[in-house]
């Protein structure tokens, strides 16, 4: 027994080594999840009177996804997102992050818009709030305003089937 | 033969005098305030940039690096102490900002692990010593050592 404690030991590095070789270094915890929602208002792309405030969407159960129009992945999850949105389960919110050349109203028009509204943060200040490290980022956020999951990265078929769809069956959408 | 790198260097002198000539300046501080500056690097040597990781937020190009600072900025002439402005990071993006984790409970084992092998290894080491001078100290069996007394002569 006792010949063999090296041995346990070195597999018992080996082991966390392995798990941390396969760890997504991108996938940052929230320290958001199961807090509320941070607060804002932001005027609505494509119209500056309107704005729009998480607080707008209480009672529902809804998707804040963060996105930018050069931004290549968010074009990679487009097509998904539009099918979520006409599959009506759970409204999307778009968050336009920094879009200075602004730029995203014209794309939406042309490829087509998953969004219920498209709020715009030119300065980043709004992704700041919510932990924003690069687009996409997309956050659950349930009836009461709390953040209930972050999906970092585009949404695949697969990440929506395996994460976020259980994840909203859970929240009741 | 030798007359034309004498020409060389005279040109060569001719061309590069008038520019060590001037007098260096020192930089102007490129900030509106240096002090504030000083504290954002000082700062921002201990935090992490979310874009590249292994960059600190006080080294790092990147655009979400470029905004952090803005913010940490406009925080110190605003009066916030460094722990207020590491408060506000880590309500966003969690203790991953910083690069020395926090003492708490989900970082026991980070802390603590080290020791922990350290006193291993000591009592690992301390067992084994008093168990060899515990068979050193053994009186030496009367019986094997008249044995051995045989064998030595048998030898001879």
């Amino acid at each position: 027994m006792k010949r063999w404690l090296p041995l346990v030991a070195f597999l018992v590095l080996v082991g966390f080594f392995a798990k941390g070789l396969f760890l997504n270094p991108r996938e940052v915890p929230s320290p958001l999840i199961d807090r509320p929602a941070p607060a804002f208002a932001l005027p609505l792309v494509g119209n500056d009177a309107a704005s729009f405030s998480p607080a707008d969407m209480r009672g529902k159960v809804w998707l804040l996804n963060v996105w930018a129009p050069w931004c290549v992945s968010c074009r990679q999850e487009h097509p998904v997102l539009m099918q979520i949105a006409q599959g009506g389960r759970v409204p999307i919110v778009g968050l336009n992050w920094k879009d200075r050349d602004r730029e995203s109203a014209m794309l939406l028009a042309r490829a087509g818009s998953p969004y219920l509204a498209v709020a715009e943060d030119l300065d980043g200040r709004v992704g700041i709030d919510y932990g924003v490290t690069g687009t996409p980022e997309t956050y659950v956020i349930d009836r009461e305003g709390i953040v209930r999951m972050k999906h970092i990265g585009p949404i695949s078929p697969d990440v929506w089937k395996e994460k976020l769809e259980p994840k909203l069956k859970e929240l009741g959408a | 033969m030798s007359r034309f790198p004498t020409l060389a260097l005279a040109l060569l002198l001719a061309v590069t005098l008038p520019v060590t000539a001037e007098t260096p300046k020192e930089a102007a501080p490129n900030a509106e305030n240096p002090e504030i500056e000083q504290r954002l690097v000082r700062l921002g040597e201990d935090l992490r940039c979310l874009v590249c990781q292994n960059e600190s937020l006080a080294g790092s190009k990147a655009e979400l690096a470029e905004d952090l600072r803005r913010e940490i900025r406009q925080q110190m002439k605003a009066g916030k102490s460094d722990a207020e402005v590491i408060d506000y990071l880590t309500a966003r993006y969690g203790d991953f900002v910083l690069y020395r984790p926090p003492f708490k409970p989900v970082t026991y084992l980070l802390w603590l692990g080290p020791l922990v092998f350290l006193g291993g290894g000591g009592l690992a080491w301390y067992l084994t010593l008093r168990r060899r001078r515990a068979a050193a100290a053994e009186p030496p069996d009367a019986q094997k050592l008249a044995a051995a007394a045989r064998l030595l002569k048998e030898d001879q």
